[in-house]
């Protein structure tokens, strides 16, 4: 989806543990929050967003393979910008 | 900016009306609000020492190591092989109560940036935590977020943090204290300072780009009560990136060991203001500034914005126009942000310009060197300021379980939880790490060859509340001769020492009585014991609806060791060797101010014993040498929990027992858990340790796995792996 | 024999490394921006924050211009030490298996620790005797070692997991107590303890210098 201007794209990527690994931020946020007096949540990941102007949004995928996510311990996903964006 | 009837505006940013009229007066008009903001900031008490320049001004300053004194941006004193050691302590204590891990960070941020910025380059921290009673939920995240910080700063930037000190008292509960030390290295030579000279010479900022970070932050935190700030008035936090930092370190050093700079200033509190303005008033010179060429993070800052900003990781230089262009070929190849953003003029008028034009026009003299400095009114408190703290020992607890619950308190336990937090080793230079000894020690070279002495730098960072609230003047004596005693456990001699002052609000007397006795007691241990000031800091205004903290003096000190494989240690090293006391002839430890007598939850103490400075003197000599001869196996300064705890900390850190016996005194108690200076657990081999004649107890032999210590009918056994259980335990199972 | 010791922006440990390694042999610092190994006969990638750590730990190191040449070295057969974010940077460079967490605690942890040394002999370990207790400080936020099972039981099988951390003395949590692996030929491996930092009794302890040793009698390098 071309940019208004024509010239760059906003797009983000979440980046997130892969499931099966040890996810120690996830499980301490997940801990703690009972106390907090929230009840009734489970299965807490916690990972990373990443947003960027890309002029060839095409070369995302290989941005986040080489580069922005490690593939052998996290999983990526590429998320449409909000619409009017 | 808003705009509000110019009577009121003044008083908004914490100015008083004399000091408005002041202000008019001096400039024969009214200022504008970008001129008025920049008063705010540089007339506060946070960057104008109002209330405490005059005591200061009673501190001995002077030595023949001394090569920098106060007034730079660290001072510095000589450790032979034509190097120098600058170092200075400082405090962030009101932006670490409101954002702990990036006000503990950005303070370590700051005092690094001080010392490389008279051209020293970092090798060690040392930082002084005081927090409310641990129970307190908010104590324990404040803790867990400003050692996170610390060690997030002083570990990505590379620079040791080789000690410190942590203490809770309810006092602190409203007003956390965060003091940062850090000590540097550098050929005597290649020392700067931070006067602007030659008029025609270009001002460069360079480092990080400036945004909104901490407006107001110092003038608005630092010289008001918490308590009185609402949600509209809390500055923007300011964020720390040490690994910008780094980048600004190395390229400092390098702008340095290339002569391209005539002057070095970092900027701190009170952002581009204080920095030019400062460098201006030393060197007797004006500035033009333009804040059109600034870097900027944000869009659309306003002058004074600009002006006051307290953005992280900038640095302030003089530069000759011809060597322009090599200062920006090294920023750029450490990848730092440099741009010339003014230039030293003749007269002495700081000029702010916005794209040419100017927007403020002030005499340097009146920004920096003619804010008004107050005397304090002292006077005694006429009831007791402080609460007596709540008791946690039973009545009647038995010797041995006194023992425990003073290793198990919060006070006393092992801080192994946060020392772990921090990366002691970078460098190579450390040689006594956290835990092994009552100071660090650390490499002045690389490691020599072998069997040659390895000089050695001795460093201890250590305050005093509760005992200082007792007595200010006696308390602030010994905050002084502690830090000196623990020196001289590792085998150094004192060069200098560095003061950070943390006291509530001087407007009140009994808090202008804490810090006028106290300083009083800091200059007379300071002359008595020959050790100068070299610099500091003070933080005023720590208080809240329930009165101030109490009054504490940290000092940092740094010494000298000739040979660094002498460094003395803390532990008990060898079952058979011999344990005793060395001490001075007056020493009498009492309960008063004691741990012991916090944990029973008695009222604070009205008066702490008297200290012969001289014979203490004397006998710190006297440890020392015994240390570095070697004739001491092991020394450590007894202190909170006076000499039962002293002697259970030497059996944990050696692994080994002891059977010990004690004369008794008026008072079992008082003689194995009083406190008062000039007392030290040492052991070694008789008939050696004989040497220290009437000054040495002997008290028993290391032996066993067990502590045994008896004084009269006062009787405790305890097996060491319970000892290092409790003690192990006493913070890190409070703080999961 | 010479030693190059790669210097990233962030580095922190790399001049330790280098007074380290000069113990042994002749070393010197390789710039990070330069595609030039200077001739070094064995590389050590350091420890620190290369790059602040910033969106992975080693991610953005591992694209310096000099770490194409250290690729190419150490598939050449070139022996190459990776400490602490030296082991973070040559996981990512995919020159050795496996990639780091945080630490199970999530607290950064600076403590001796006790490793042994296990697994065949590389050109970094070959001087340190098989089943050799070393004490050697760590000191990182993420250590935390971790690979895929049917990765791990490949590795143990061909010997390639070079140090472990005694029973009990696991500071992150690493999988199956790993603290070093080696790459297939024996000539790269990646440690999270530091040796750089056990070369002087006066320090710490002496156990690292048989790393620096290795190399200098085991390392023979495979001409390009």
């Amino acid at each position: 989806m071309a940019g208004a201007d024509g010239g760059v794209t906003r797009m983000r990527v979440l980046i997130r543990p892969k499931a099966g690994i040890l996810d120690p931020q996830g499980r301490t946020v997940e801990r703690a929050l009972p106390a907090l007096g929230f009840g009734g949540v489970s299965n807490v990941h916690v990972g990373r967003l990443v947003e960027l102007d890309l002029e060839d949004p095409g070369r995302l995928p290989e941005l986040c393979e080489r580069l922005l996510a490690n593939p052998l311990i996290e999983d990526y996903e590429i998320v449409a910008p909000p619409a009017g964006a | 900016m808003p705009s509000s009837p110019p009577s009121s505006r003044h008083r908004e940013l914490g100015l008083t009306d004399g000091e408005f009229e002041l202000i008019v007066e001096k400039l024969g008009r009214e200022p504008n609000p970008t001129e008025l903001a920049m008063f705010s900031l540089m007339w506060s008490e946070h960057c104008a020492y109002k209330h405490s320049r005059r005591l200061l001004r009673t501190l001995p300053t002077e030595g023949a190591r001394v090569v920098m004194g106060p007034g730079e941006n660290a001072g510095a004193v000589d450790v032979g092989g034509g190097l120098a050691v600058a170092f200075k302590v400082e405090s962030h204590n009101h932006p670490s109560a409101v954002e702990p891990f990036q006000g503990a960070a950005t303070g370590v941020g700051g005092i690094l940036r001080d010392v490389f910025a008279v051209g020293a380059r970092p090798i060690a921290i040392l930082d002084s935590l005081r927090f409310g009673e641990l129970a307190s939920p908010r104590s324990r995240y404040l803790l867990e977020r400003a050692v996170a910080g610390i060690g997030h700063y002083g570990n990505s930037i590379g620079v040791a943090t080789v000690g410190g000190e942590i203490a809770f008292e309810g006092p602190y509960e409203q007003n956390c204290l965060v003091n940062a030390m850090c000590l540097g290295l550098a050929p005597h030579d290649a020392l700067i300072r931070s006067a602007a000279a030659g008029p025609g010479n270009l001002l460069v900022l360079f480092g990080a780009s400036t945004g909104r970070d901490g407006i107001g932050g110092a003038s608005v935190l630092a010289s008001a009560e918490l308590g009185e700030l609402d949600g509209a008035k809390r500055p923007t936090v300011q964020i720390g990136d040490p690994f910008e930092e780094k980048k600004l370190l190395e390229c400092s050093l390098e702008l340095l060991q290339r002569g391209l700079l005539g002057s070095l200033q970092d900027l701190g509190a009170a952002g581009l203001t204080s920095s030019a303005a400062e460098m201006a008033s030393k060197g007797g010179v004006g500035l033009d500034l333009d804040v059109g060429l600034v870097p900027l993070r944000e869009a659309d800052m306003e002058p004074f914005e600009v002006m006051v900003s307290e953005s992280q990781e900038r640095m302030l230089c003089v530069v000759e126009p011809e060597r322009l262009d090599a200062v920006l070929e090294v920023c750029a190849r450490w990848e730092t942000l440099a741009t010339a953003i003014g230039r030293v003029t003749a007269g002495g008028t700081l000029r702010v310009l916005r794209g040419g034009e100017p927007v403020a026009e002030l005499p340097v003299g009146a920004l920096v060197d003619e804010c008004p400095l107050y005397d304090l009114h002292p006077a005694p408190p006429a009831v007791a300021l402080y609460p007596a703290p709540p008791a946690t020992l039973a009545a009647g607890a038995t010797p041995g379980q006194t023992l425990l619950e003073l290793l198990g308190s919060p006070n006393l336990a092992s801080r192994r939880w946060a020392f772990e937090q921090y990366d002691c080793l970078v460098g190579s230079r450390t040689v006594r790490r956290p835990g092994d000894a009552d100071a660090a020690v650390l490499l002045l070279g690389e490691l020599a060859a072998e069997g040659d002495a390895v000089p050695a730098l001795g460093v201890a960072i250590d305050g005093n509340g509760r005992r200082v609230a007792c007595d200010p003047y006696r308390g602030a004596v010994e905050a002084v001769l502690e830090c000196s005693a623990n020196l001289a456990c590792v085998g150094a001699e004192p060069l200098g020492l560095t003061n950070c002052l943390n006291f509530g609000n001087p407007e009140k007397p009994h808090v202008a009585w804490q810090m006028t006795r106290a300083v009083a007691g800091l200059g007379d241990a300071c002359r008595a014991l020959g050790v100068p000031v070299v610099g500091g800091n003070v933080s005023l205004y720590n208080e809240g609806a329930d009165g101030p903290i109490y009054p504490t003096p940290v000092v940092g000190m740094v010494g000298e060791l000739p040979d660094a494989r002498r460094a003395g240690r803390l532990g008990f090293a060898r079952a058979g060797d011999t344990v005793a006391l060395l001490r001075a002839s007056g020493w009498a430890p009492s309960l008063g101010g004691s741990e012991l007598s916090k944990l029973r939850g008695e009222p604070l103490a009205t008066s702490l014993p008297a200290a012969e400075l001289g014979e203490l003197r004397a006998l710190h000599a006297a440890v020392r040498q015994g240390v570095r001869s070697g004739v001491l196996r092991s020394a450590h300064d007894v202190a909170e929990g006076g000499v039962a705890m002293a002697v259970a900390e030497c059996c944990l850190a050696g692994g080994l027992g002891a059977e010990l016996a004690i004369a008794d005194g008026e008072d079992p108690w008082a003689t194995c858990f009083g406190e008062g200076p000039g007392g030290f657990v040492v052991s070694g081999e008789m008939p050696a340790l004989s040497a220290f004649g009437d000054a040495l107890v002997v008290l028993g032999p290391v032996a066993g796995e067990v502590l045994a210590l008896r004084c009269g009918e006062l009787e405790l056994t305890l097996g060491v792996a319970e000892l290092a259980a409790v003690h192990e335990r006493g913070l890190s199972a409070r703080m999961g | 024999m010479k030693f190059g010791v790669v210097r990233f922006p962030g580095s922190c440990d790399e001049v330790d490394a280098l007074l380290a390694a000069r113990r042994v042999s002749p070393a010197e610092l390789l710039w990070h921006g330069d595609r030039d190994l200077r001739g070094a006969d064995a590389v050590i990638v350091p420890g620190g924050f290369s790059y602040g750590d910033h969106l992975r730990v080693g991610a953005l190191a591992r694209f310096s211009p000099v770490m194409e040449e250290v690729e190419r070295f150490a598939r050449a057969g070139g022996p190459v030490l990776g400490i602490c974010n030296g082991f973070q940077v040559l996981c990512e460079a995919g020159l050795l298996p496996g990639a780091l967490l945080p630490n199970t605690s999530l607290r950064f942890l600076c403590r001796q620790v006790e490793v042994q040394v296990t697994g065949r002999p590389t050109a970094w370990t070959a001087a340190c005797a098989p089943g050799d207790r070393l004490s050697l400080p760590v000191k990182h936020t993420t250590g935390r070692w971790w690979a895929p099972d049917p990765v791990l039981d490949e590795l143990e099988a061909a010997g390639r997991v070079v140090l472990r951390y005694a029973p009990e003395a696991n500071p992150n949590g690493s999988a199956r107590d790993v603290a070093g692996v080696a790459s297939a030929g024996g000539n790269v491996i990646g440690l999270m303890p530091h040796p750089e930092h056990a070369v002087d009794a006066l320090t710490g302890s002496q156990d690292g210098l048989c790393l620096f040793r290795s190399v200098l009698e085991h390392g023979a390098l495979v001409a390009p």
